[in-house]
């Protein structure tokens, strides 16, 4: 547990593998949507892969409304003290 | 075999602990919810009598499956806790550990709405202690302000329930519709207690501020009995569809700005209570499995983020994100373990949520709550942005924060470990949870459909996490406060008041002159009187004192003379 040990996340290359990983993994996810035959419960999820598309455009905005919060409620640490 | 209320052997657990010295704590501590165990295991509740207060009979021991799914998850629950506790030997903890474990089997055991108060302000009580206990600065106001919401939730239940005596309507356990006066309060108390909207505040204020198992019990208990109460008085309320859907959607926005990243997970626990109160709120029979079965699942996986974040503020003494990053190099175990309890509540196949929200999600979608169901895979999605995503990542890995601390102490390894080992056992084998719930399961988690469905919004989610942390959108960690509902009482009253004590001293200026003049008239009249030349103050004369005398002898005299005659 020396500090001075790489870790294989200190590897800028790790982390990019990861993260074409991340994009590899999405694509099959959709191209799923092809082969698995879907039980659908709501019109929407007739739609080609509108779970992939819903969770990226809801965490998207999700991000976008929650900075817009921040300059409405945030305060100093301090705020509370008196 | 002999058995006693569940509730006894912890109450019984907490007050040896007090007595004991300091070597024998901590195995008294992890043996009660054992022999707690084997006591529910064997328990005959005929045994248990009722008790009685003038002519109210408190029922202490109703046990129907969803008191015993409860009753068995809040002993695997403290006995977790207890195992997580033991880097430290602290009395007041321990003592209040295992009398808070003791109220909450208590209140899910209750067979009556007396008995259920008397245990709700138990909770209340005990674990006010868990925040006192931390003695950092401000603990005492936090504790104050924890217990004043506490207090009216049990001063709202109390009233509901005196409606319900004086209507001479009973206080059984039964399920009710919401009208009426009592109905409403007993309602508003469980609002408190479930951190509905506008009553939440409790939570994001006190939960971050207890100690590290603290906020692991807490976490546990006091909510979970509110889910539990509302199950058992209000399944099928549709205002709950409503309520519970606000509770998943808004805390969501205020976890991504948050700083402190164990309020982060106090914001997810409102947000995990709100899939709970849709589910009640439905009132199926495949919703309220849902809800309850979520409740399970959520105690283990919540427990275990709460734990791994304790053993990071155990050992840097640090929370807010800003001030963490990078500890995966010296902290592996605890960041394996809280991905696990990540990748739960952000309800992955083969990870406990996955098994249990999915019954909720798809009792909305049957009972054709179109924008609900919506709003709760948005919310599925913001879950996993922000508990699954943020709080490994700004702990763990993201910049290097320059600390170095060493691992968990084994007691916490050991206990996120079995945390963890429940999570993965309930997502990969949900038999025996189903088996549990309060009505047979009709319901198969794992199909292809469901599996690339869930799938495909986790991961478009982690997409977007990562594109927008790429191209710099992300809101970065800060540190700050961010004003919530809290803000009313802890900033505006206090002024408020403030602000009414000025304007009475202001109020009171005529008035103090008026009373000043009158003193000074009451002087006037008694210097006259009584001042060195009044009348009371002149040195009497002997002769007049004489004269008196002869005055009052002569006429003595005469009417004795004019009596004679």
């Amino acid at each position: 547990m020396s500090d001075g040990k790489r870790r294989f996340l200190d590897n800028p290359r790790n982390v990019r593998g990861i993260i074409r990983a991340l994009y590899g993994a999405c694509f099959l996810l959709v191209a799923a949507d092809f082969v698995v035959h879907r039980h659908i419960k709501h019109p929407f999820e007739a739609l080609f892969g509108f779970h992939a598309l819903y969770g990226l455009v809801a965490c998207v905005i999700l991000v976008l409304l929650a900075r817009e919060l921040r300059k409405l409620v945030m305060r100093r640490e301090d705020h509370y003290d008196d | 075999m002999t058995s006693v209320a569940p509730f006894l052997v912890f109450l019984a657990g907490a007050a040896i602990v007090a007595l004991s010295p300091s070597r024998l704590r901590p195995i008294i501590l992890v043996a009660t919810p054992v022999v707690g165990a084997v006591n529910l295991w064997f328990l005959d509740p005929a045994v248990i009598p009722d008790a009685a207060v003038m002519d109210i009979v408190l029922v202490l021991h109703h046990g129907d499956r969803l008191s015993h799914l409860f009753g068995w998850l809040f002993h695997l629950a403290a006995l977790i806790a207890a195992i997580y506790s033991l880097h430290t030997n602290d009395r007041l903890q321990q003592v209040a550990a295992l009398a808070y474990a003791g109220c909450a089997q208590g209140a899910v055991f209750a067979g009556d709405l007396v008995t259920l108060f008397l245990f709700w302000e138990g909770l209340a009580l005990t674990s006010a202690a868990l925040i006192l206990a931390r003695r950092a600065p401000g603990s005492v106001r936090t504790t104050l302000r924890y217990l004043a919401v506490q207090v009216t939730s049990g001063l709202l239940l109390l009233a509901g329930v005196t409606v319900l005596h004086v209507d001479g309507a009973g206080t059984g356990l039964s399920v009710m519709e919401l009208d009426g006066t009592a109905a409403w309060l007993i309602f508003l108390a469980l609002g408190i207690k479930c951190g509905f909207p506008l009553l939440h505040g409790w939570i994001i204020d006190a939960y971050p501020e207890a100690t590290e198992t603290g906020t692991v019990l807490m976490s546990a208990f006091t909510t979970k009995v509110g889910i539990y109460v509302l199950a058992r008085l209000f399944p099928g309320t549709e205002e709950l569809i409503w309520i519970g859907a606000v509770m998943t959607m808004f805390p969501i926005f205020y976890a991504v700005i948050e700083n402190d990243l164990r309020r982060v997970l106090s914001y997810s626990l409102i947000n995990q209570l709100g899939f709970m109160v849709v589910g009640i709120g439905v009132g199926t029979e495949m919703a309220i499995n849902g809800a309850v079965s979520h409740a399970f699942s959520h105690v283990l996986y919540k427990s275990l983020l709460f734990m791994s974040m304790g053993a990071v503020l155990y050992r840097t003494g640090r929370m807010g994100g800003s001030e963490l990053g990078g500890l995966h190099r010296t902290m592996p175990a605890t960041t394996g373990l809280c991905i696990v309890g990540a990748a739960s509540i952000s309800a992955f196949p083969l990870f406990s949520g996955f098994v249990s929200k999915a019954m909720i999600m798809t009792a909305v979608i049957e009972e054709g709550h179109d924008w609900v169901w919506l709003a709760l895979l948005f919310a599925s999605a913001g879950v996993f942005h922000h508990a699954g995503i943020k709080i490994p990542f700004f702990a763990f890995f993201a910049h290097d924060s320059g600390l170095r601390p060493k691992e968990a102490p084994p007691s916490m390894l050991v206990a996120m470990a079995v945390a963890a080992a429940a999570c993965i056992l309930i997502g990969v084998w949900p038999g025996p949870l189903y088996s549990m719930l309060p009505y047979a399961v009709h319901y198969e988690p794992y199909s292809w459909s469901h599996v690339i469905a869930q799938c495909q919004l986790l991961f478009f989610s982690a997409l977007a996490f990562t594109l927008l942390k790429l191209y710099r959108l992300y809101p970065p960690e800060l540190p700050g406060v961010n004003i919530d509902v809290d803000w009313c009482y802890r900033w505006l009253l206090p002024r408020l008041a403030r602000q009414a004590l000025w304007l009475a001293g202001e109020a009171a200026v005529p008035l103090r002159a008026a009373s000043l003049a009158l003193v000074a008239g009451a002087t006037d009249v008694g210097r006259r009187w009584g001042g060195p030349s009044g009348i009371l103050a002149r040195d009497p004369v002997t002769g007049t004192a004489s004269l008196v005398v002869l005055f009052v002898f002569a006429l003595v005299l005469v009417l004795h003379l004019v009596h004679g005659l």
